[in-house]
């Protein structure tokens, strides 16, 4: 086990440290995960696994093969601190496609670490990351893509939207691009805003009571990360986040 | 129906309505026309309940015929008054949503989009919503479903709009056509319709107002419109046309007035 962070670790920086330290020998180390080449493979976190002391992580060190694709679903919620450390090496021609959602209340801290490395041309990613979070909350993503010098024509793109219901939660996003090649396409967006007024307003002149209302356009904001999951991976994983949602706002 | 007195209204720190008195009956259509700024929209948006439009002074009650004991509605008859009793209610003292409940629909001159959220799932919620606080049923989805796709059909309007997310990548009369099959759905006993004919093509504005007067002009409704041009009020004739500036109504006719104005202007006519 390698020592306890410190905040001078960029990928730590707005980690609860102090609850880490009395687990941290209980941490373990990163499940591997190879996805051969030309397969697919569909994998969902819906609740973190929970080390104790109010400390939940996942960790995942993906191998994603030559022309194979991983699809990952996760959600970040319901603990003190939680966090997913996600770390991928595409294979030349493959995709791996990200879908998150972190939702936060009262002080809890929740995080998203994505380390993306395009290893090889023409493989793609896609990163879709929704965080909706209330009271004195923290969420958290932070995502790099790293593509090396002979990864020609990499595609990769991450979205990144914070909905803030209260002025005191806080929303960090940190996309960040490592490019060595020359032919790639990498986009990246992330925006922090409130629930629409105006719409909440519209909803409530043709009847909608404001909880409902907030309800729907919380429903649609998350919906984003989950439209890329299979029927009942997505029923099952959104189903999870609504009730959570709801006691949320 | 509706009965406004003395209306007075700020938008953050500035007045816009300065005592405004407007009596609307159930089964008459009004036209509001004013000059840009005048507090139409004020209006509208003081009747829905907007946050930040403060009212500082006057009153505003909303009569309506309900029913005396919850019934099922399939037997309910709003043209009999059996079972049936008036309310009044001090509208400034509800709630947008309770607003809407009462019977209040608000057509918007620049309807919202909703990204995520379809048109059939925010209109049936809606619609159940309302329904809760009536005491009535909430309506099936096949229920909903057929109601919807007759509305939608008077307004000429392809069902596979009202899948997709509210007003999301709706052209600005499409828009507006969204509101009027809303208005259909939801049918309302006061329709306060915020220009909803800026923005139209002849052919769509044919369509709205044959919508106005099919879904609106009954005996047992009112509409209130708010427009700039006398070619909607060509379609959806007015019982009184009223001149809105500064803030309160200035002159009150029938239809006439407004080809007067069209003729002559706000300021000549509203001298």
């Amino acid at each position: 086990m390698n020592a306890l962070p410190t905040k001078g670790d960029e990928a730590w920086r707005y980690a609860d440290l102090k609850l880490l330290a009395d687990v941290w020998q209980d941490v373990p180390s990163p499940e591997q995960i190879t996805v051969k080449a030309g397969e697919s493979m569909a994998r969902q976190i819906c609740e973190i696994p929970v080390i104790g002391n109010g400390v939940a992580m996942a960790d995942l060190d993906i191998v994603i093969e030559d022309g194979a694709t991983f699809t990952l679903h996760v959600l970040a919620a319901a603990v003190q601190y939680g966090r997913i450390n996600i770390k991928t090496t595409l294979g030349k021609g493959s995709h791996f496609e990200l879908g998150g959602a972190i939702l936060g209340n009262g002080d809890q801290s929740l995080e998203i670490v994505t380390e993306t490395i395009h290893a090889k041309p023409e493989a793609t990613s896609n990163q879709v990351v929704r965080s909706v979070l209330g009271g004195k909350a923290t969420g958290t993503f932070m995502g790099k893509v790293h593509v090396a010098r002979d990864a020609q024509r990499t595609d990769a793109a991450q979205s990144v939207k914070s909905m803030l219901l209260d002025r005191s939660a806080t929303a960090n996003s940190k996309p960040e691009l490592e490019i060595f090649a020359d032919d790639v396409l990498c986009a990246h967006g992330a925006t922090v805003g409130e629930l629409d007024k105006e719409a909440l307003f519209y909803m409530a002149s043709r009847g909608l009571d404001p909880e409902t209302a907030k309800r729907l356009m919380l429903q649609a904001f998350i919906g984003d990360a989950f439209v890329s999951a299979a029927d009942d991976v997505r029923e099952a994983i959104e189903g999870k986040a609504l009730t959570i949602l709801e006691a949320l706002s | 129906m509706l009965k406004i007195e003395n209306l007075q209204a700020n938008v953050g720190v500035t007045q816009i309505l300065n005592g405004l008195s407007l009596t609307i009956n159930a089964g008459e259509i009004h036209a509001i026309m004013g000059p840009n700024g005048a507090g139409k929209s004020t209006l509208a948006y003081t009747l829905g309940g907007r946050p930040n439009y403060e009212v500082t002074d006057g009153s505003v009650s909303f009569t309506t015929s309900v029913r005396a004991e919850p019934v099922d509605a399939q037997t309910d008859d709003p043209s009999t008054s059996s079972g049936r009793t008036d309310q009044t209610l001090d509208l400034l003292d509800m709630d947008p949503h309770e607003r809407a409940a009462a019977g209040i629909f608000l057509g918007f001159q620049y309807p919202v989009e909703i990204p995520g959220v379809s048109n059939l799932q925010f209109l049936r919620e809606s619609l159940n919503a309302q329904r809760k606080v009536r005491g009535e049923d909430p309506l099936s989805g096949a229920e909903f479903i057929k109601l919807a796709k007759e509305k939608a059909g008077l307004l000429k309007m392809d069902m596979e709009m009202l899948k997709r997310a509210v007003n999301v990548g709706f052209s600005g009369g499409e828009k507006k056509r969204n509101e009027m099959v809303q208005m259909g759905i939801i049918d309302p006993k006061l329709a306060i319709l915020d220009e909803t004919d800026s923005g139209l093509d002849i052919d769509a504005l044919r369509i709205v107002g044959d919508g106005i007067n099919s879904i609106m002009r009954k005996p047992d409704k009112a509409v209130l419109l708010i427009t700039h041009y006398q070619r909607l009020l060509d379609l959806v004739k007015p019982d009184f046309v009223h001149v809105l500036a500064n803030g309160k109504i200035v002159k009150t006719g029938g239809p006439e007035l407004a080809l007067e104005l069209e003729e002559h202007g706000y300021e000549a006519v509203a001298a």
